[in-house]
């Protein structure tokens, strides 16, 4: 089937893409719009006494400004967090309290205090800026050990030492114990540098109140519209659930950053209310920098033991993970369960410990980013097993391979049970590719020409599709995380998809088309993807954490189970043949063995036309299915990464990147390389250009793409890609996930082979020319030293 | 400092429309003529993805201020087909390499990259890199965007060799 899995299937939505007729939320024109500007807090925390908002309704075209007491009168609910960490004492979180706008204090730059409306986005915003607060400076905490220090200024007064929770895992005395008897030790302090996720679609919403039919509707940026309505709903009180819509409609790329339901779109359904008026708001890039949910921001202190052998004894890391002012809707699960259960990293560790406090500062909350916990894992592991082989003198690969998984199921020391994995032969594909074995001669002919070569390795696994309900509902998760899916045949034999997960990029419209091609033997272009609209679909969870392929495509497996089913059965009666003897092939349904056959449109149209079904059966044939994972899947890779360093400028150049994943079975290949492109690109980010960084009072000094760098076209090198699939056994499809990968596995490589090249391992993310540099001259004066 | 009717020529076609002095070129094309292919990403002139054409040359029209626009022809993304509807070359090339992701830098992409076939028909890969060095894309990595690039420079090379 040519359409089918593991097809090269040109993408459905790239019609529309390339042509401009993509349609986002910005893109949405409605009957009576107005627009809304936020009055932002100046300052990382102030205590706000007044907000005068004369100046600005006097000015022509504004319809009303309003702040938060006034929608804290209204009874618009405070903001959730969708998972409570109990910490180690048994003690629940505490967390400060949220209020979409600020009732009281503004605790961190960027805070929203008021909201102008008016009749175009030039007067809200001309508007916005006349609002005039009267606000008292308060001390501020922004820097995670600084914030977790005695006397360091608090940010909510009920979380004291702005401690949110003190979270372990693992068992601490094994590990003691195992240390205590190790043959070499390996410490590091290892900083995850403050990102800022940046897809290049600003946030938007378009919220339009119907007084006639006392209904809304919310156009917005979302990965997942359905959670959005029910918590709006359910918890910020801004329309009841039925008579709320949420639209997603194309959404330009997430990470991660738009699954939260933040303030503003809370405001707008709110204003909109309020004002009778359609509201729309669309963040500006450094309004994106100061309100989106940043990632990453810990601070670890890692120790890993080994026997004489190089076998790793045990593990622990201590961990301070920035959570911000507010704790985001996913924010305190990314530290705790996205993180520590991945610990043990692709390795037999027989004890592994994690200890993670979680803590409030006056900066923008931090949440789930492209990875999510995953990547801190990853390369807090990564790091430092390839820098305990350096100590050791052993080959970094071979002190893998020493301590590789090689038997699945696996059950590590936290928490999770691996799938499947060929952990060895991935990282010999990893690299012959790489041409590890030449990687002498090149770095000798390098240092002829005065340049530093270097090689890094990062073997990684990671955990997608968040699952299972039941599960996380122990470890304190609010919301269960299946899928759902609808599997609607027309009476012409077209089908459409109804899923609960919300492409932002992840080409869902094609990759979720060619299962259903795969399976009935129809082309892709007969099958649509119904997505992104709660009045259309009726639930689901969205689409995050590499979730869509093996819980998303699992939903519609088994809708598809269920709709296949049923057609056999008209087709054994229509073709009087027993329904065993029934086969799907290329479109026809065949009688096996004979030349009786209909075709797929034939079955649609008898199982609506309904004249000739068999007894007792309803017309029709549609089928949904909830699907419930039962196990995240576990993709995993070997990436090296090849740098040349150039000594007097510190300037790297990243020469050759190598990265063989195994994602288990591959619906596209070209979305899946695309998939690693982009998610090496991000961890590259991260390893060398990417910082959020604030100054002592917590203003941030880069909210702009002048001030914060992402890559681009010029600094991403070129990458040899290949896959060692083992498919997951635990999902129908036996697919992995792939969307995060590449940012949970690079960062470590880059800096593995950054510090390769220099010779000394005193190098933290970002590693610019400037730090690479520093960390050159600081090795130079402390050889002289010694 | 007051509203009057300007004329803009786009994709070919004159249009009349009201603009204020502050008013953003990006503006014009976005909320008075609906052509919304044309994206605005970080409105500061860093990120490409409101590149578009004025008398050839690449622009952001999110600094262009819409009355400097007058009198030249813009074009944007909504222009790149054929009046029969035919893709331009790299948008085929766009779909051929699975080039776009989330799809909101691509009418950016596309429209540098027409600039610089048209200054440059042989581009090497570096060239490439070089042009769009000033479009951020956060999805792709940009590589399948450069393998596209590089195809349909091969693909109108071809076709105008066979014309000639």
């Amino acid at each position: 089937m040519s359409d089918g899995i593991g097809a090269r299937v040109e993408r459905k939505e790239d019609k529309r893409f390339i042509t401009g007729k993509g349609k986002y939320t910005d893109d949405v024109r409605v009957d009576n719009q107005a627009y809304a500007a936020f009055v932002r807090c100046p300052v990382a925390h102030a205590k706000i006494n007044g907000v005068d908002s004369s100046a600005a309704m006097a000015m022509e075209g504004v319809i009303a400004v309003h702040t938060g007491p006034e929608m804290k009168e209204d009874g618009i609910g405070d903001i959730i967090t969708g998972w409570s960490i109990t910490s180690k004492d048994g003690s629940p979180m505490q967390c400060g309290v949220w209020n979409p706008m600020v009732t009281t204090y503004g605790r961190y730059v960027g805070d929203a205090v008021a909201v102008v409306v008016a009749e175009t986005q030039a007067i809200a915003r001309a508007a916005a800026e006349l609002v005039e607060l009267d606000y008292e400076e308060l001390p501020a905490s922004i820097g995670v050990e600084d914030a977790f220090q005695d006397g360091a200024a608090q940010v909510h007064e009920n979380v004291p030492g702005n401690l949110i929770y003190d979270w372990e895992i693992g068992d601490e005395a094994a590990v003691a114990a195992a240390l205590e008897g190790a043959h070499h030790i390996t410490e590091m302090k290892i900083v995850n540098n403050r990102l800022s996720p940046n897809p290049m679609e600003p946030r938007s919403a378009v919220a339009i109140f119907d007084e006639a039919e006392d209904h809304y509707t919310l156009y917005t940026t979302s990965q997942n519209p359905h959670v959005a309505r029910l918590v709006l709903s359910a918890f910020y009180n801004v329309a009841p659930e039925h008579k709320l819509r949420v639209i997603a409609p194309d959404v330009g790329g997430g990470f991660g950053s738009k699954i939260y339901i933040y303030p503003e779109e809370i405001t707008c359904l709110w204003a909109s209310m309020k004002t009778g008026r359609s509201v729309k708001w669309t963040s500006d890039r450094t309004e994106a920098f100061l309100t989106d949910a940043h990632g990453r921001d810990h601070v670890t202190k890692a120790t890993m033991g080994f026997d004489a052998e190089g076998r790793i004894v045990g593990f622990k890391t201590d961990t301070l993970a920035n959570i911000g002012a507010y704790v985001s809707l996913f924010a305190t699960v990314t530290p705790t369960y996205l993180h520590g259960t991945l610990l043990s990293g692709c390795y037999d560790m027989p004890a592994v410990y994690g200890n993670v406090k979680a803590i409030h500062t006056n900066t923008v909350p931090v949440d789930a980013y492209r990875g999510a916990g995953r990547p801190e894992a990853t390369y807090s592991v990564e790091r430092m097993i390839e820098t305990a082989a350096r100590e050791m003198g052993m080959d970094p690969a071979e002190l893998r391979r020493k301590n590789f998984i090689t038997e699945f199921p696996y059950q590590t020391q936290v928490i999770l049970q691996y799938d499947s994995g060929d952990y060895h032969k991935t990282l010999d594909m990893a690299q012959d590719i790489a041409d590890v074995a030449g990687f002498a001669a090149r770095k000798a002919e390098a240092a002829s020409r005065g340049k530093l070569r270097g090689l890094g390795y990062s073997t990684f696994v990671e955990a997608c599709g968040i699952a299972p309900s039941a599960a996380v509902g122990s470890l304190g998760a609010a919301v269960g995380l299946w899928e759902s899916a609808e599997v609607r045949v027309n009476p012409v034999g077209s089908v459409e998809i109804l899923t609960g997960c919300h492409s932002h990029g992840q080409g869902h419209e094609t990759t979720f088309a060619q299962v259903v091609a795969d399976r009935l033997g129809i082309p892709v272009d007969n099958v649509s993807v119904v997505h992104g609209d709660t009045d259309k679909v009726q639930f689901g969870m969205g689409t995050y954490g590499s979730r869509s392929g093996p819980v998303g495509m699992s939903a519609i497996v088994k809708a598809l189970d269920k709709v296949e089913a049923k057609a056999k059965k008209i087709a054994a009666h229509t073709l009087e043949a027993s329904e065993d003897d029934i086969v799907i092939e290329n479109g026809e349904v065949k009688v096996a063995g004979t030349d009786k056959s209909m075709a797929w449109h034939e079955i649609g149209l008898a199982a609506y036309i309904a004249h000739n079904l068999p007894e007792g059966m309803e017309p029709g044939l549609k089928e949904a299915a909830f699907y419930d994972p039962l196990n995240f899947s576990f993709p995993a890779g070997a990436l090296i990464c090849e740098v040349e360093v150039d000594p007097e400028t510190g300037v790297t150049d990243i020469v050759k990147f190598t990265a063989v994943d195994d994602f288990g079975n591959i619906i596209n290949p070209n979305i899946v390389e695309g998939q690693v492109h982009g998610g090496v690109t991000q961890g590259i980010g991260q390893a060398m250009l990417e910082q959020v960084v604030y100054d002592d009072d917590g203003q941030m000094l880069t909210a702009s793409y002048m001030d914060y760098c992402m890559p681009r076209a010029d600094d991403v090198p070129s990458y040899a890609l290949d896959h060692n699939a083992t498919p997951s056994p635990l999902n129908p499809l036996g697919v992995k996930g792939c969307g995060e990968a590449g940012a949970i596995g690079s960062p470590p490589a880059v800096i593995n082979a950054i510090t390769d090249a220099i010779g000394t391992n005193d190098l933290q993310m970002p590693a610019t020319p400037l730090a690479v540099w520093t960390a050159l001259q600081n090795a130079k004066s402390s050889m002289a030293a010694e | 400092m007051s509203k009057r009717i300007g004329t803009f020529n786009v994709n070919g076609k004159n249009a009349d429309t009201i603009v204020e002095p502050q008013m953003l070129l990006v503006d014009v094309l976005r909320e008075k003529l609906d052509l919304t292919g044309t994206k605005r990403a970080c409105a500061a002139g860093n990120c490409g993805a409101c590149t578009v054409l004025a008398d050839g040359d690449p622009i952001c029209s999110c600094i262009t201020l819409a009355v400097a626009a007058e009198g030249r022809e813009i074009e944007t993304v909504e222009g790149l087909r054929a009046a029969d509807g035919t893709l331009h070359p790299l948008q085929q090339a766009f779909i051929d390499h699975c080039a776009a992701q989330c799809g909101y830098c691509t009418a950016g992409m596309l429209m540098t990259a027409k600039a610089l076939l048209e200054a440059n028909p042989r581009p090497t890969r570096e060239d490439v890199k070089r042009a769009l060095s000033g479009n951020s894309c956060r999805c792709t990595g940009y590589v399948k965007i450069i393998d596209a690039v590089m195809d349909a420079a091969q693909q109108i090379n071809a076709a105008k060799e066979v014309a000639a």
